[in-house]
């Protein structure tokens, strides 16, 4: 009798776990739902079930004459490396999915691209700009530009826009994302103005609250311009101290100022500083001004950059899953598919830029970046767009 | 070079400031009781949050009252932060140490239970208030003020200002009220002390309402300087703060505030001229340094009583 019973069991769980693959299309979010940057995780879960909901109410997607519905799983990353990776293989060996949408930032990207390479799934890193997390890796791919792309071009702005002639620079050490982007701004500065331009090159660790003694030598070194290339949590801190310490000189940011609540936390101290991003709300037209507008209206704020990132990354994903000719049920099979799927992608039209792979070579795709001057109303407006 | 070590000094002093008034607090529980509270940190952090909701709710965020001015609103946020910090930290003491206590069981166990009430105070805000930053509130302006070169802020002075105010009365209340010779009388004989008529249970709830209310103080000076806030701002400074402590001699308050601008002033100068990956490493090489010629901190004594 309990036999019979387990058999059963066995032959409705047996019954509904493959009907249920054959359905959906999975793929899983890697993102930091808690931790240092919970906005982040925040605004890429808004945006990733914005796009879920249009594609499942227009009935879901069609590949090889099927339709599918997506089925997206959120797993929280803590914003750390440890468990960025153990999040990756949770959801491709646990989860099955089809393909792996984030980590957000380089610091969680990195190590779990490797993962992910490991284990042949493809991976979107939507907002990370650290080369090492695609280099060498077939199976990641990168929404977005390079540090070593942003960082030229955050110097080369300090240089023609503040005339600067001396610049300083105020790191996280112990973060992937910072720390790279910070070496090649020096590296793109003193190519500029010459070796020696960069006076001041100080450095923090992760969690840092107190910069006064690395403010206080920067404020001595007589720099022009100060780069901060850190996350929105810190900029506050870092722009509150110098000004406190005398430095009234402008501050130059990078691609992660733009994301969560920035001008929440830092207020009018932040007002007419320039950072360097991925597109500008302010300002936008076309398929990108529909996005903002009906974002606007679902959470009630302006999507940052990293949830039309988000969108496009996630969108790009599913794009290439409908040029498959079919779903064979053979994970490993479907998953290599995809990744020369989208390594195929001619030109993606996304809200952020259009998107294409370069046919060798790592997966990074070739976008512009915009200079985004934050208002007096605290708004983020564009301010010059610079093409590679 | 003179310009900036004063400028470093000046913000050694302010970072300082934030260890003494934490250390302050681990100093009196474990003098009182030989308890080391490591919730403490995690009541500083409580502490923050509590001078973020007095102060937004004083500048009339919630509309229960219209907006104060800045000045009046830092002024009642004093006393109403520590107020309420000390009522966290006093059910702590309810909750989790007095049964423990009563039950009569080795110290390990309440150690091990104030590590569990630090994490449960640390997550029960993550999930209450979730993972966002709280900003806190410009209560009154900065004002830099420039003398010969040095920058000093008015928030600075009032730091460290409130920091050395703040050891005075301590020190005060320890050494010259009823109350504070009771407090010496425990942390000398924990049981003839209600041989004697005295309630100890009351003197330990005024202990805890004393290292709480300064944490709190803490808190609301800390989120002035640092205005942003998050679940885990308690944690490092915490541990930080009770070694300051050790090294300054644990149970003698002295020893505490000395000890917290020691540290301070380590980590400020570390980074000033090395690399700041250096800080940790050399700033608690020099504390090591410190206990292994003096075991028992650079004010205590090998003695039973303590504070």
């Amino acid at each position: 009798m309990k036999r019979s019973w387990l058999i059963a069991l066995f032959l409705v769980l047996g019954m509904a776990a493959p009907a249920r693959a054959a359905d959906t299309i999975k793929l899983g979010f890697n993102i930091p739902m808690t931790g240092d940057i919970p906005d982040v995780g925040e605004s890429s879960k808004n945006a990733a079930e914005m796009l879920k909901k249009k594609i499942n109410d227009a009935g879901g997607i069609e590949v090889g004459g099927k339709k599918y519905l997506v089925e997206f799983i959120y797993e929280d990353n803590e914003s750390k490396a440890e468990s960025a990776l153990s999040t990756a293989r949770k959801l491709i060996t646990q989860d099955g999915v089809l393909g792996m949408v984030g980590p957000q930032s380089s610091k969680q990207a990195v190590p779990a691209g490797e993962a992910a390479n490991d284990l042949k799934t493809p991976m979107m890193a939507p907002w990370s700009t650290n080369p090492n997390t695609t280099k060498n890796r077939p199976y990641v791919f990168r929404g977005c530009f390079l540090d070593t792309f942003q960082g030229p071009t955050a110097a080369k702005f300090a240089s023609e826009e503040f005339k600067a002639k001396k610049a300083a620079v105020l790191y996280d050490i112990a973060s992937d994302y910072p720390k790279g982007l910070a070496e090649d701004f020096k590296a793109a500065f003193e190519k500029i103005n010459g070796p020696g331009s960069v006076v001041a090159f100080e450095t923090f660790t992760t969690k840092d609250v107190d910069f006064s003694a690395q403010l206080t030598n920067i404020a001595k070194s007589g720099a022009d311009v100060l780069f901060v290339p850190q996350y929105y949590n810190e900029v506050p801190l870092v722009v509150k101290q110098a000004k406190s310490l005398g430095f009234n000189k402008p501050v130059l940011g990078s691609d992660s100022w733009g994301s969560g609540d920035l001008m929440g936390l830092c207020g009018d101290d932040c007002k007419g500083y320039f950072f360097v991003t991925h597109y500008a709300a302010a300002g936008a037209k076309g398929k990108t001004k529909e996005f903002i507008d009906e974002y606007t209206k679902l959470y009630k704020k302006t999507p940052d950059d990293v949830a039309a990132l988000t969108w496009d990354g996630a969108n790009l994903m599913l794009a290439a899953v409908q040029t498959l000719p079919a779903i064979t049920g053979d994970m490993a099979k479907d998953r290599e598919a995809l990744m020369k799927a989208m390594a195929g992608i001619k030109k993606f039209e996304g809200i952020t830029g259009d998107m294409s792979y370069p046919a060798t070579g790592d997966h990074d795709p070739i976008k512009c970046a915009v200079v985004v001057k934050i208002d007096d109303a605290g708004k983020f407006a564009f301010y010059k767009s610079v093409c590679p | 070079m003179l310009q900036s070590l004063l400028q470093n000094l000046l913000n050694a002093l302010q970072w300082g400031s934030f260890y003494s008034l934490i250390a302050l607090g681990y100093c009196l529980v474990y003098g009182v009781l030989l308890l080391i509270n490591f919730a403490h940190g995690d009541i500083f952090m409580v502490g923050a949050y509590i001078a973020f909701f007095v102060c937004t709710f004083l500048l009339g965020k919630y509309g229960a009252i219209p907006g104060l001015p800045g000045w009046l609103v830092l002024s009642l946020a004093v006393p109403l932060t520590m107020l309420l910090t000390a009522v966290v930290g006093v059910t702590l003491e309810r909750v989790a140490y007095r049964p423990l206590r009563r039950k009569g069981v080795n110290r390990l166990y309440v150690v091990i239970t104030a590590l569990m009430c630090g994490l449960i105070l640390e997550n029960g805000n993550l999930a209450l208030l979730g993972a966002s930053r709280k900003s806190f509130p410009t209560l009154i302006p900065t004002q830099v003020y420039n003398l010969f070169g040095v920058t000093v802020t008015n928030i600075k002075l009032m730091v460290i200002g409130v920091a050395i105010l703040s050891f005075l009365l301590l020190h005060f209340i320890v050494t010259r009220t009823k109350i504070g010779m009771a407090m010496r009388a425990i942390s000398y004989d924990r049981f003839a002390v209600p041989l004697m008529g005295i309630p100890a249970d009351t003197v330990i709830v005024f202990t805890f309402v004393l290292g709480s209310g300064f944490a709190g103080l803490a808190g609301l000076f800390f989120a002035m300087t640092y205005p942003v806030l998050d679940p885990y701002m308690g944690a490092l400074i915490g541990w930080k703060a009770f070694i300051a402590a050790v090294v300054g001699g644990i149970g003698s308050i002295a020893g505490a505030f000395a000890g917290g601008f020691l540290l301070g002033f380590v980590e400020i100068m570390v980074v000033a001229f090395f690399p700041s990956t250096f800080r940790d490493l050399i700033a608690f090489s020099i504390l090591l340094l410190i206990l292994s010629i003096r075991p028992t901190g650079l004010f205590g004594v090998a003695r039973r009583t303590k504070i």
